[in-house]
Parts: structure tokens; C-alpha cells; sequence
């Protein structure tokens, strides 16, 4: 770079004088470096030979008493995250875009997933023999090697020069480039290595001959944590592993305009919109959406909250603990004087923290957050127990709902996962809900954090910024808290006569079997108050070009059928709810006819499902790729009045960077 | 090991567990760090310190290490996130002890001692954001082209360009400021 600009050739003078390391500065860190290799190597050969636990202890440096409590996290949740993370139109337009520790060739962060969540292969079917008894995935999680992070030396370093001044300088100049690294803080960090995440997933459902297998049913799916995953590692600079890519809950995560149930009718709505796939001429998209009754926030009952916090000490983390503290705090003022709140922390400082108290006493509240503090072992301790007991006695009128807030310990005083699971149900009935509430990257244990949100009645979510804890917590405070029906399952017949072959896309993890629709003992997803769910279905005309499935020469299926007596109708859609509390499941029916506009909401979710089979490698897209998915995006991106939907357009661009 | 045996091939052969490999790799590589850590942070000792951190850690990171781009590109992308890190704990650090107040104040008076005592490439290093202050160790420290250098920070050529521009305004502002007395 050639410049006659004086003070840029004298920068550069300067930088490249760089001075040479004291003597035995280099000695030290070689030498450092080989103990370094020898004791990885060394772990490399334990791991390899006999597998010591089932969860490898993550080498994780010590790091108690650096940061902690409320000021550490309001100094680490600075502005540049907030809006990187809201991916503001203003972060974008002054061009700095957001720093990947990633190049364009993507070869510095090859994630290692070194775990897998294997399903039993049943559900992967629409209609599997075998009684499938939950919706619930099992995930059999198997774990890999442990993380080995960078030696945390800099923590005690003075630091001076222009490394200190950064803390100082930052703020001034910063209005247009401060914006540009929008990296959790401690992500960063892990962009390197390897994580222990364990995904709940299954392989993608595939295409089903209606002719063989004309009903599909399964639960719905509330939760959302996938789609925060995603952006998580695509915002770190990573393609998120396929099997952490679960297409309903992106489609999920995004509110959209939908007509609301009139009064006195079902707690939901469905409605169905026919489209054109966006990625096969040959087909179309069938979208059933459901929009829950939206609460009457005015007249909600008094709700009972006892979280339920992991302290052990991976929660340390600036976006774990402290992050959470803040979400707590956010929380708190959407929350009126008759709702009471208790607190019980599990591993680290174990107990009750505080005992039930009405929420108008905010001061008490939080100081008692402020106590709490990371550290120490994870001991068992009876800290879901204890939760359950006191959100028992709080009773009374009000919903009561467990928050679990972990990094994915789930020490909770109940080791072996079914017997948590089953003991997570049982209180179900007795009307305590669970819900959980990740964070941090790197332990979560996504398949069972999803399996305890379901056997529980609650959702799952994945929290990793401040903005997604306020759409979490306070957008969702009403919704996520309050039931409007439990067990909401779906099946959909599709006549054979229009529809010769269908594939749903996503709910891997929600299949049900045909036969576990009426019956009634058979648990499925909740719906809350204003809740909002959305299934897409792919569908196939009989003789299309599109078929993947040559027809039967000897079958009987078309001779079963008269075309002409089965009508217009693509299928027949039958959702059963239980109004909360309810053992008994109500039917609502409507057949599904094609005809209705297509308005940008279908549309948008049409654009994410197309992301999330492109994140997870789906056979089904051809030449659809990232440009086509950007413009579809781009084109429904509709009002978008928090930027929600702009934000998954630009993770698109950036998936599209890093897949190039 | 030959002198010329390729940095990939020995990363390959470290990462598969090769002490000979990687001790050479360091060796070899250990300069470079230094001199990137120096550039990026400003003191001997803290490029020190994070230098050595850095290959300490590089054992482990190496098992990430795919060999899908020049062996010298990722390190410097491993260096520019240690500094970062690093970076954000100091920030964290200089925070945490103050109240959210308290911090503003201080970060004023502090900002004033320090403008008079550091020297000029500090100075004009401090007054840079750090996304200009990286892009500048690479760019103009390292020698690198803009495209080596979006290489290394996941960034577009353009990108690159657009920084450097915005440095050199910056730079002319900072000396139209020192000529005004």
C-alpha cells in the first residue's frame, strides 16, 4: 500500500519496529507449549482408551472472583452487543460489518461436535408401529472430548498501553465501528474449540407416498432455543452443526400477523395457506399456522415464579450467571405487585435464596440476585425438589411456573435423566410447570433441556444476548406463562387424490404415532397465551414432475380412489387441545383447500424454512440456494417492527459467506 | 525435521499428535506471534504474556486444525482472538471495580493522564477503535495485502479498504488536532 499521507507511512514505521521479546520470554512460552502438547496429548490418549465418565470435565480455568455480580454485567453487556445482536439497520449502514474470527475460507473454526443426539429411528416416520409413548425426544447424548481454553494468565496481567486504554477509549469513537464485533465475550473464546453441546435431533422427515401413509401427526413445537443456537454460532463466525438445526423452531421464533381467535371460540386459530415452493416448481408449500388467544393482560391471574439457578461454576461466564442476572432483572419490572417470585440456587450457593416474595418488593428481589454467585463444585443438591416444594406452597390461584436457568448442569438431585423426566411430569399434573432456560455455549445439553421443557409443559430457550432474554422473558411474559391448552397435537390426512406425496418439514423431534392422536393419555406440546405455531408441509400433485416415487405398477391405491367424488380438498386437518387442567382432549376440524392469498407471513416463513433446510444440508432444495433464500427474506420481510426479520436475513448472508 | 517441510504439513503432523512437529512448528512460528501480539496490544510485556498463552494453547486448538487455509492465516486469526479476549477481559476488569457511574468518571480523568503521557504511535494507536487498530497491525504492521488481511478477519477485501480509508481520516484529524495548539 503505497500513501503519500506522512502520518500513515509514520504509523507504519512505527508498528513495524516492533521490539524483540525479553530473553527467556521465548524459552518460557516454548517450553510452555510442549508441557502444553504433552498433557493434551496425554488427556487425547485417556479419552481414547477408556472413557472415564460420561462427561468428560471441560479443562476450564478457574476464573472465580473476576467477574461478578451486577456491575461486571452491566460493564460486559455493553451497547455493541445489544445492537449487534438486533442487528440495527444503523450497524449495517456504516459498513463496518460484524467481525468473524472466521476467514472467508472458513478454515480456522472447524466446530467440533464431537456429540450426537440419536433418536430412536421410529419417530423419524410419520406413522411408526411401534407405540412411540412421548413426543418427548430421547436423545441419547454422547459426549466427546472436553474443551482446553486458553490459559486465563491475561486475567492478572496489568494491563497499560493501548490494551488498557481500549477499555477507556472505546466509548467515544466508537459510535459507528464499536458495533462491528458483536461476539458474545466469551464466545470468542470458543470459536477454536471444541464444545460439548449435545444436540436433540433427528434425521429430516422424508418424503411420505400419501397412497401408503396418507396421515401425518405430531405435537407442536413452541420452543425457539434452535434458532438462538444458530445465530449464536453464525454470529461467532461458524456454520452451526446440522444436528443442532431444528427448522420449526426457527419458523417458530418469529411473531407474525396472524388472525386471532374470536371470542368465546377455541383458544386457537389455525390458518392455512397454500403456496408455491419457493424451491421446487413441482410442488407446494400447505402451512398450517396457529395463533393462540392473545391474554387479556389486564385480567391474567397472579403468577407464581420460583426460578431455579444453576451456580455452579461454568456459570461464571459473562453470558451465563451475569447474563442471566440481567434478564432476571429485565423480567422484573413486567411483573405486577400481586405476582411473587422465590429463588432457589442449585450447585454453588445451594438453597433458598429467597423465600416467596411479592414482586412489588423489586429492592429485595434483587438484592437477593446479587447474591447469588458462581462457584464451587456442582454437588447434588435437592435444589428441584426444593423448587417444586415451594412453588407448591405458593399455591393458590395463581399459575405457578419453575424457571430452571442452566448452562446445561442438570445436577439438580436426580441423576438418571428418565427418572427426571418422569418426576418433571408428575408435577405437570399437580399444575407446577417447568420451564428452562439456557445459556452459555460449550455444555448446554440441548436434548435434555428440551426433553425436561416438554415433559413439563414449558419452553425451551436458549438465551445468549439481552435483547433475546427481553424477547424470552418480557414480549413473551405473558404468553410463556400462561397456558391456554395443553396437549396440542395435529394430523393432517391429505387426499391422495391431489396430493400424491408430502414431506413435513421439521418437527423431527414432535413425530407422534397415527394411533397417540385420540388418545388423550398421550402428552404433546402446550400452547400459551399468544403463542403462535406454524407447520409447512411440502406436497406433490399426482403426476407432477416433481415426484420422487415412481407409482406402483400393481398397486391398488389409484382404484381405491374416485377423483372425482373426493372434492377440491388438499387434505383434512384435525388438531386436538385440552383446555388446561382438562383430562379430556377437544377436536377442532377443517379441511385444507388451497385458494387463500399468500400474504408476506407465509412467505417469511416459507424464506426460514428454506434457511434451515439449507443449514441442515436437506436433499430436498436443488439449486436453491442462499441468494434465492436472502431475496425471499428480503421480499416478506413485512413491518419487522423489532428487526427480528432482517436480523435472519443477514445470519443468511453471513451462512452464506462462510458456506462459499 | 527439515527446515523446509511446509507449516501445514507440520500442523497436520502435530495436531495427529507429532511432538517433533509441533515443537518445530513454534519454534519457527514463536517471532511472528510476538511481534503480532506486540502490535495489537502495545507493551512487551503484555505481547509477552499473550504470546505465551497463545502457545500454550496452540496444542489444543491445533486439533481444530483442518488445513483448509495457509497455516499462517489461522494463526493470525488465533492471535487477533486471544487479543481480543484479552482485550474484553481488561475492559471487564477496568469496569468491574466501579459503579456504572463511577466508571464514566474515571474513564475521563484517565483518558486525560494518559493522552499526556504516551508517546505518538500510542496515541495515534489509542485514538483508533479496535476493529482500525487490528486492521492496521495487519495491514500496515505485518505488511499483509487487504486481501491477506480480510483473510485473517473473516472480512471482506472491501471491508479492509473501507478501514483503511477510515484510518487515514482519522489519522489526518489527529494531526490537524495536534497542530492546533
Amino acid at each position: 500500500m503505497t500513501d503519500p499521507d506522512p502520518d500513515f507511512a509514520r504509523l507504519k514505521a512505527a508498528l513495524q519496529a516492533a521490539p524483540a521479546p525479553e530473553a527467556g520470554a521465548r524459552d518460557a512460552a516454548l517450553a510452555m507449549a510442549m508441557a502444553a502438547f504433552d498433557q493434551t496429548a496425554q488427556s487425547q490418549d485417556i479419552r481414547q482408551g477408556s472413557r472415564p465418565g460420561l462427561r468428560p470435565t471441560p479443562d476450564r480455568p478457574l476464573r472465580a472472583g473476576v467477574m461478578k455480580g451486577m456491575k461486571a454485567m452491566l460493564a460486559t453487556l455493553n451497547l455493541k452487543q445489544i445492537l449487534a445482536a438486533t442487528t440495527s439497520a444503523a450497524a449495517l449502514a456504516v459498513g463496518v460489518f460484524v467481525m468473524l474470527p472466521v476467514g472467508m475460507d472458513g478454515a480456522l473454526a472447524p466446530l467440533a461436535i464431537p456429540s450426537a443426539a440419536v433418536q430412536p429411528s421410529a419417530v423419524a416416520e410419520a406413522v411408526p408401529p411401534s407405540p412411540a409413548p412421548k413426543a418427548a425426544a430421547r436423545g441419547v447424548t454422547i459426549e466427546g472430548t472436553a474443551t482446553m481454553s486458553v490459559p486465563d494468565a491475561m486475567a492478572d496481567a496489568t494491563p497499560n498501553a493501548w490494551m488498557r486504554v481500549e477499555a477507556n477509549v472505546s466509548a467515544p469513537v466508537a459510535s459507528a465501528p464499536h458495533v462491528a464485533n458483536g461476539l458474545p465475550e466469551e464466545d470468542a473464546n470458543l470459536a477454536t474449540t471444541e464444545t460439548t453441546d449435545a444436540y436433540a435431533n433427528a434425521d429430516a422427515n422424508p418424503s411420505q407416498i400419501t397412497a401408503e401413509t396418507p396421515v401425518s401427526t405430531f405435537s407442536i413445537d413452541v420452543d425457539t432455543a434452535s434458532y438462538a443456537i444458530i445465530r449464536s454460532s453464525l454470529t461467532r463466525g461458524q456454520m452451526p452443526p446440522p444436528e443442532a438445526v431444528r427448522v420449526e423452531e426457527m419458523i417458530n421464533y418469529f411473531p407474525y400477523d396472524l388472525p386471532t381467535p374470536e371470542d368465546g371460540a377455541a383458544p386457537f386459530r389455525p390458518t392455512i395457506t397454500v403456496m408455491q415452493t419457493p424451491w421446487n416448481p413441482g410442488t407446494r408449500l400447505v402451512q398450517i399456522a396457529l395463533q393462540g388467544r392473545m391474554p387479556v393482560v389486564a385480567d391474567r391471574p397472579a403468577l407464581n415464579l420460583v426460578f431455579l439457578i444453576d451456580t455452579s461454576g461454568s456459570m461464571q461466564d459473562a453470558d451465563k450467571l451475569p447474563l442471566l442476572k440481567q434478564s432476571l432483572a429485565l423480567m422484573l419490572g413486567q411483573l405486577r405487585p400481586e405476582d411473587r417470585v422465590a429463588i432457589v440456587a442449585y450447585a454453588g450457593s445451594a438453597g433458598e435464596v429467597l423465600a416467596p416474595t411479592p414482586a412489588s418488593e423489586a429492592a429485595t428481589i434483587l438484592a437477593a440476585l446479587d447474591r447469588l454467585d458462581a462457584g464451587g463444585s456442582t454437588a447434588g443438591a435437592e435444589g428441584l425438589a426444593l423448587a417444586y416444594r415451594i412453588a407448591e406452597g405458593m399455591g393458590g390461584s395463581g399459575v405457578s411456573r419453575i424457571l430452571l436457568a442452566t448452562d446445561g448442569d442438570f445436577n439438580v438431585g436426580i441423576s438418571d435423566p428418565a427418572e427426571l423426566e418422569a418426576y418433571v411430569a408428575a408435577k405437570r399434573d399437580r399444575g407446577v410447570y417447568l420451564s428452562v432456560l439456557g445459556f452459555g455455549r460449550g455444555n448446554l445439553d440441548d436434548a435434555v433441556m428440551q426433553s425436561l421443557a416438554q415433559n413439563g409443559n414449558g419452553t425451551a430457550a436458549y438465551i445468549d444476548t439481552l435483547p433475546e432474554a427481553r424477547k424470552v422473558l418480557v414480549d413473551q411474559l405473558t404468553g410463556a406463562l400462561f397456558p391456554i391448552a395443553d396437549d396440542v397435537k395435529i394430523q393432517v390426512e391429505w387426499n391422495p387424490a391431489q396430493v400424491a406425496e408430502y414431506r413435513l418439514i421439521g418437527y423431527e423431534t414432535r413425530a407422534l404415532a397415527r394411533e397417540d392422536f385420540n388418545n388423550d393419555a398421550v402428552d404433546a406440546g402446550e400452547i400459551a397465551a399468544g403463542h403462535q405455531v406454524t407447520a409447512i408441509y411440502e406436497i406433490t400433485a399426482p403426476g407432477s414432475d416433481a415426484l420422487l416415487s415412481d407409482p406402483l405398477r400393481y398397486g391398488a391405491a389409484d382404484a381405491t380412489v374416485a377423483p372425482d367424488t373426493m372434492g377440491p380438498e388438499l387434505g383434512f386437518l384435525r388438531l386436538r387441545y385440552k383446555a388446561p387442567g382438562e383430562q379430556v382432549s377437544a377436536l377442532i376440524e377443517t379441511p385444507i383447500v388451497s385458494g387463500t392469498p399468500v400474504t408476506s407471513e407465509a412467505g417469511f416463513a416459507a424464506a426460514i424454512a428454506g434457511m434451515g433446510q439449507l443449514l441442515r444440508g436437506s436433499v430436498y432444495l436443488g439449486d436453491w440456494g442462499w441468494d434465492q433464500a436472502i431475496d425471499l427474506g428480503l421480499a416478506h420481510r413485512g413491518d419487522d417492527p423489532f428487526g427480528y426479520r432482517i436480523e435472519a436475513v443477514n445470519l443468511m448472508r453471513m451462512a452464506k459467506a462462510l458456506s462459499d | 525435521m527439515l527446515m523446509d517441510t511446509p507449516d501445514e504439513t507440520l500442523a497436520q503432523d502435530a495436531a495427529m499428535g507429532d511432538r517433533a512437529a509441533f515443537s518445530a512448528l513454534i519454534a519457527r512460528h514463536y517471532d511472528r506471534i510476538f511481534r503480532l501480539c506486540w502490535r495489537l496490544t502495545g507493551t512487551r510485556d503484555l505481547a509477552q504474556d499473550l504470546a505465551q498463552d497463545i502457545c500454550a494453547s496452540l496444542p489444543s486448538r491445533l486439533h481444530g486444525w483442518r488445513g483448509e487455509a495457509r497455516f499462517t492465516t489461522w494463526l493470525y486469526r488465533v492471535v487477533v482472538n486471544a487479543a481480543h479476549d484479552a482485550r474484553r477481559r481488561a475492559a471487564t476488569r477496568a469496569r468491574a471495580g466501579n459503579g456504572w457511574g463511577d466508571w464514566e468518571v474515571a474513564r475521563q480523568d484517565q483518558m486525560a493522564e494518559d493522552a499526556a503521557a504516551l508517546d505518538w504511535l500510542t496515541h495515534a494507536m489509542t485514538r483508533l477503535p479496535p476493529e482500525l487498530r487490528d486492521t492496521v497491525a495487519l495491514v500496515l504492521g505485518e505488511d499483509m495485502t487487504q486481501a491477506q488481511a480480510g483473510a485473517v478477519l473473516g472480512l471482506s477485501e472491501g471491508t479492509i479498504a473501507w478501514r483503511m480509508s477510515e484510518v487515514k481520516k482519522r489519522l489526518r484529524a489527529f494531526a490537524a488536532e495536534e497542530a492546533t495548539p
